[in-house]
């Protein structure tokens, strides 16, 4: 498993924690939204970042008051063709305005890349010999795009009409 | 007509190289099956029970006589010389090879053209009504709209992943020709008091195993705020439909399980998020596209009754068709000719590369160049002057596409049926011919009336027969083919769905069943009724009678 | 009852049959015939290899009765992958 963040390969300082009866209380580690509920008190008094990763029937609504507590949530999925997280991950930036690290995890595609970071994510977990040039190569497809998403990129309407 | 402008035709072409890399990859081993499968199903390529079937596009079921010609090139060149229209305005080609399908794309972006979510769980290609722009009491062209979806739905990032397929359908009469309500999202174009144009929005409709007709979730939704509406509707749906049981998954189903006043709320709380954001639509951009569709230059003409007339007193065959396939037109010295494609020779919908190619050049003599596909799987011509009118049949003769039915008994709507799709039960296409037969007798088809068959090779009811006025339902029955039958259905603006007769009949003897029913229905009706009148009016019973000897 | 691997060519998506050569015919005819179980299983395995391959897609054993010496699939369904659809193709 190779971790891709804002396009290049980074080593995970993150433990996974989140398949675990326990929390560890020490370093940076990534909970379950189950743990998250069961262990709040603890794991919001302590000083290092946290993660967390909400699986696909998780609506991000579940931790909307809760944001502040996390530098990273990770988003399931389980399959490639279960796609709510496309649309948790644009909920989590456009309303509820989250900034910190978003990233996919499960049944990632190379072919699926593009899409997701344009919906917000910036760091993918992928099974892929090559990752960096699999990056390139989703990223490097399509240079058009009809969609607003939020993530700066102008749509075709706005090109055409010179809209910012 | 609208054409590509540098950004549709740069996206078009980045995707035929995309997908001509995945194929190498596929054929050259790196891709497995399973990882291929999605890529190619996004493409609008299958794989059938024969050979692979790609699925192209028409959008919204408006072909210039280029494209219609470039379609017969991809038929003659790529597969065996024809294609086969469905009932989403699309065409199919049964024997692609998958090596040849980049270059087939590549030739179809040349004229504009593409599969692009033609297949997959998706926004599909937007269909619409095959008289759009020419209808008289039309409020707007629905293609003005149609082209709007396609683009905000093209690899749109968050819905190229949801739950099941997603279909949306426009209209801008009351008169629904689109099949709006039965549709994932039917929009029907209003104009207000002030004047304004706007939509009522329909949802949930949809036919295969669990068929619903939509309710109306907005009565009135303004022109700037349908794509913040449509994402309103597609982001509750992406997150909240079913995705554990594909029979489940469809909008239909959440908008039934939460209720039409439970789904509004929720969607009307996302779109209140959304609605000021940048989804709302320019003016500059409606109005641009808008030019497109601008009407072509017409002729200053009155209407040629007269001559009509007298053309019909010389020619009983001329006077059918007449009759039958050609409608009124808003331009006065014009009317719409339809094309039948349920003549006795072809399967329905199935069009050979010659005729596409005659078409093409009598579009370009007799309708500025404009050819539509409707749902029934017909083409329209939709701009032809009246005192022409009996020259374009005359040549429609000539290449076996004046067949005088449409919207009649030999017009059925059909499937490809177990001949060519992987998930079909039963066949169709065999069916739909043998009825064809027992009503070569124009008299007695135009005695008839109004009438549509329709009939699907399995539960996916891509043949339509819930809204069929007659619908057939092909079943495997141990393995043998029978045929249910369901009546009273419709897909027009009182749509409606079918009620089963009871029992099926086996393949020999579906064709009796049919007229079986007919003939109850002539012994019943009133006057000039049309078959669905008489059987709003007297129910079952009858033809149940008939069909069964009991009620 | 005697078997016969069905699949589709890649390259081009045309029905084949895995013949007793181990190579594909678009002919049922040319197809090996598996008579028992051990055969069954042993033409399955060099057809998964061929899938691997990428030589054809979705290969599998179909049931057919052998009828004045040709091969007809019992299941109407896989008749018509072998032959061809019923009605005639357009032209």
């Amino acid at each position: 498993m190779t971790l891709l963040k804002n396009g290049k390969i980074e080593k995970d300082s993150y433990v996974d924690c989140s398949g675990k009866e326990d929390v560890a209380t020490a370093g940076q580690i990534i909970i379950s939204y189950k743990q998250w509920v069961a262990y709040r008190d603890l794991l919001s008094k302590k000083n290092d970042r946290l993660g967390i990763k909400l699986l696909s029937h998780e609506k991000p609504d579940l931790i909307a008051t809760d944001l502040e507590y996390f530098s990273l949530i990770a988003l399931e999925f389980p399959s490639f063709a279960d796609g709510r997280a496309y649309s948790y991950a644009r909920l989590l930036r456009d309303h509820y305005g989250y900034s910190g690290e978003l990233r996919a995890v499960g049944d990632v595609l190379l072919e699926q890349l593009h899409f997701m970071q344009r919906v917000g994510f910036d760091a993918f977990e992928v099974e892929n010999d090559d990752a960096l040039e699999a990056w390139k190569t989703a990223l490097s497809d399509l240079s058009v795009w009809y969609q607003t998403t939020g993530d700066g990129r102008s749509s075709v309407m706005q090109l055409r009409h010179k809209i910012d | 007509m609208y054409r590509y402008d540098e950004f549709d035709s740069r996206l078009v072409n980045e995707r035929v190289e995309q997908f001509r890399r995945q194929t190498i990859r596929r054929l050259n081993g790196e891709l497995n099956e399973d990882q291929f499968k999605p890529l190619r199903l996004m493409n609008g390529l299958y794989l059938q029970l024969h050979a692979y079937m790609l699925r192209i596009n028409v959008p919204y079921g408006t072909l210039s006589s280029r494209q219609m010609r470039q379609l017969a090139h991809l038929a003659r060149t790529y597969d065996k010389g024809y294609g086969h229209f469905t009932t989403r305005q699309n065409i199919q080609y049964n024997w692609i090879q998958l090596k040849d399908v980049p270059d087939a794309l590549g030739d179809l972006a040349k004229v504009e053209m593409h599969g692009i979510q033609s297949s997959g769980n998706c926004i599909r290609n937007v269909t619409s009504d095959q008289y759009a722009g020419v209808a008289r009491e039309e409020i707007q062209d629905p293609r003005i709209y149609c082209e709007i979806i396609r683009q905000w739905s093209t690899l749109h990032p968050e819905f190229s992943f949801l739950p099941r397929k997603f279909k949306i359908a426009v209209t801008g009469c009351k008169q629904d020709r689109a099949a709006v309500k039965v549709h994932d999202i039917g929009l029907i174009i209003r104009r207000n008091n002030e004047g304004n144009e706007g939509f009522e929005v329909v949802v949930g409709g949809g036919q295969g195993r669990t068929p619903f007709v939509g309710k109306t979730i907005r009565e009135w939704l303004n022109a700037e705020d349908l794509l913040s509406y449509l994402e309103a509707i597609l982001r509750v749906y992406n997150m909240s439909g079913r995705r554990d049981n594909k029979y489940k998954a469809r909008i239909k189903i959440l908008v039934h399980q939460l209720g039409i006043e439970e789904f509004r709320n929720q969607v009307e709380k996302e779109w209140q998020r959304i609605r000021g954001s940048q989804l709302k639509l320019p003016q500059a951009e409606i109005d641009r596209i808008n030019n497109y569709f601008a009407p072509p230059q017409y002729e200053k003409i009155n209407d040629q009754l007269e001559l009509l007339k007298k053309q019909k007193a010389d020619s009983p065959a001329f006077s059918d068709w007449l009759k039958t396939n050609v409608s009124d037109h808003k331009a006065s010295g014009y009317s719409i000719a339809n094309i039948s494609l349920k003549g006795p020779d072809l399967p329905p919908g199935d069009i050979t590369a010659d005729q596409m190619d005659a078409v093409a050049d009598l579009a370009d003599r007799y309708s500025f160049s404009e050819i539509r596909i409707n749902h029934r799987q017909n083409l329209v011509f939709p701009h032809v002057l009246q005192s022409e009118l009996i020259e374009l049949w005359g040549e429609l003769s000539n290449i076996g596409l004046a067949t005088a039915n449409i919207g009649h008994v030999s017009d059925m709507i059909a499937c490809p049926g177990l001949d060519y799709c992987a998930l079909a039960n039963a066949r169709s296409i065999p069916i739909a011919q043998e009825i064809n037969e027992r009503f070569q007798n124009m008299d007695k088809v135009h005695n008839i009336g109004e009438l549509t068959i329709n009939i699907s090779g399995c539960m996916n009811a891509c043949g339509h027969h819930h809204v069929g006025h007659i619908g057939i339902l092909g079943v495997d029955k141990r393995g043998k083919e029978y045929y249910q039958f369901t009546l009273g259905g419709s897909s027009d603006e009182k749509a409606s769905l079918g009620d089963r007769t009871g029992k099926g009949f086996p393949a020999e003897e579906a064709a009796d069943a049919v007229e079986t029913i007919i003939k109850t229905y002539l012994e019943t009706r009133n006057n000039n009724e049309r078959f669905i009148d008489t059987y709003r009016r007297v129910g079952m019973k009858p033809f149940k009678v008939a069909l069964y000897d009991s009620p | 009852m005697p078997q016969v691997i069905i699949a589709n060519e890649l390259k081009n998506g045309f029905v084949v049959f895995l013949t007793e050569a181990n190579h594909w015919s678009n002919d049922i005819d040319e197809g090996a015939i598996a008579k028992d179980v051990a055969d069954a299983e042993s033409l399955l395995k060099k057809a998964k290899i061929a899938e691997q391959n990428c030589e054809v897609i979705d290969p599998y054993l179909i049931e057919i009765n052998i009828e004045n010496g040709r091969r007809v699939p019992t299941e109407y369904r896989e008749f018509i992958r072998a032959h061809g659809p019923s009605v005639p193709i357009p032209s």
